[in-house]
């Protein structure tokens, strides 16, 4: 009786569940910062634990999606509570606080970090693949796109025709970018003057990926979120333009 | 009231997701290209227009607007939760050098750029 009890608990209000577990990662982060006398990195723990969780979860189930494979968090769980649809409602709802004259100082540099970051990302990504023994150029421009983001590798890998193991290591060098960054942006913040509007739009330009510029400036500064959020959000769409197209003729050139 | 600032977010959000996709089929990509950027730089324009006109929200309507601000972060939180964490390690070394080496040096490239601004 008390199993059934349970077996239906677990089969119910599984957003309800997600959003329990965020909070107490999110408290349990807090008490920890506190005592660490370091509250600032509050943020970048809860979502390093995200991370663990996800891994485990992983391991736990095989599955692709992190702790959302876990039953109890299926579902309209986890899946829906971190999904892109609230991630993008939220991140649009911190735009409530951004001045226009921070956009109009900061905007053509914004431009610019965002043409050097695709490129710089897509060169170091194809360069390393090359260094490794890769020489297809269809399977180098695929791992260069995934060093873009983990969206713009399997859209150009899709589109070139690539085997699925190489679509799935683009999508691996663009999960280590958004995870590395959402773990090092607070500790490398003061290093590199991540401190003002400006330098979080080029930052935004630069790194790109949308998850992990979110999760790197709000773990560092949650002011900063919008302006970062908002290069951040054209790099992945100038990704799926250019790697599949420029990108795969030059590296196409280059290798044959 | 709340429900108004989350509305207002909301009218945005649709707003940019639809100019995204035209942007996308116009470039050919298909696909929703920079939607929420668009949102969020048209928020600020209008935003900025109604205070420049004096117009302020009522606090509970802007207390709508900074619920949602408030739920970031555990969002972030619970997207981290569900990434393909194993599916990153097991990339392997292409993946890891891929990502990482992109990442530490995109990152050393923001001050430098930043500057391009001081002048």
């Amino acid at each position: 009786m008390f199993a059934n009890a349970v077996n239906s608990f677990a089969g119910a209000d599984h957003l309800i569940i997600s959003i329990a577990l965020v909070a107490l990662i999110m408290f349990v982060t807090k008490k920890i910062s506190i005592m660490m006398g370091e509250e600032r990195i509050a943020s970048a723990l809860a979502i390093i634990t995200g991370l663990v969780l996800a891994y485990i979860g992983g391991r736990v189930t095989g599955g692709s999606s992190g702790l959302a494979d876990v039953s109890i968090f299926g579902g309209a769980g986890i899946g829906l509570l971190g999904g892109s649809m609230l991630r993008d409602y939220t991140i649009i709802s911190t735009a409530y606080g951004v001045k226009l004259k921070n956009l109009k100082k900061a905007g053509p540099v914004g431009v610019i970090s965002l043409l050097v970051g695709v490129t710089f990302s897509f060169v170091v990504g194809s360069i390393i693949a090359v260094i490794l023994g890769y020489t297809d150029p269809a399977v180098v421009t695929t791992i260069g796109a995934g060093a873009v983001t983990f969206i713009v590798g399997p859209v150009t890998g899709t589109a070139l025709g690539v085997s699925s193991e190489i679509i799935a290591i683009s999508v691996a060098a663009g999960l280590v970018k958004s995870i590395l960054t959402m773990i090092i942006t607070p500790f490398i913040a003061g290093l590199v003057g991540l401190d003002n509007p400006t330098s979080a739009m080029v930052y935004g330009g630069l790194i790109g990926t949308t998850s992990g510029v979110a999760g790197g400036l709000a773990a560092t500064d949650p002011e900063l979120v919008p302006y970062g959020a908002m290069t951040a959000t054209f790099y992945t769409g100038l990704g799926t333009l250019v790697a599949p197209s420029i990108g795969f003729i030059i590296v196409r050139a280059l290798l044959t | 009231m709340e429900i108004l600032g989350m509305g207002f977010v909301a009218f945005f959000m649709l707003l940019g997701s639809f100019l995204g996709r035209l942007l996308g089929q116009f470039i050919g990509t298909g696909g929703d290209v920079g939607g929420v950027g668009l949102a969020m730089l048209f928020m600020v324009l209008t935003v900025n227009y109604l205070e420049n006109r004096g117009f302020n929200f009522k606090t509970r309507t802007e207390n709508g607007i900074r619920f949602l601000s408030a739920l970031y972060i555990p969002i972030i939180v619970a997207m981290a939760a569900r990434l393909n964490v194993v599916g990153a390690v097991r990339g392997g070394a292409v993946a890891i050098l891929a990502g990482g080496v992109t990442t530490i040096g995109a990152m050393f490239l923001v001050p430098l750029l930043s500057k391009l601004n001081k002048n």
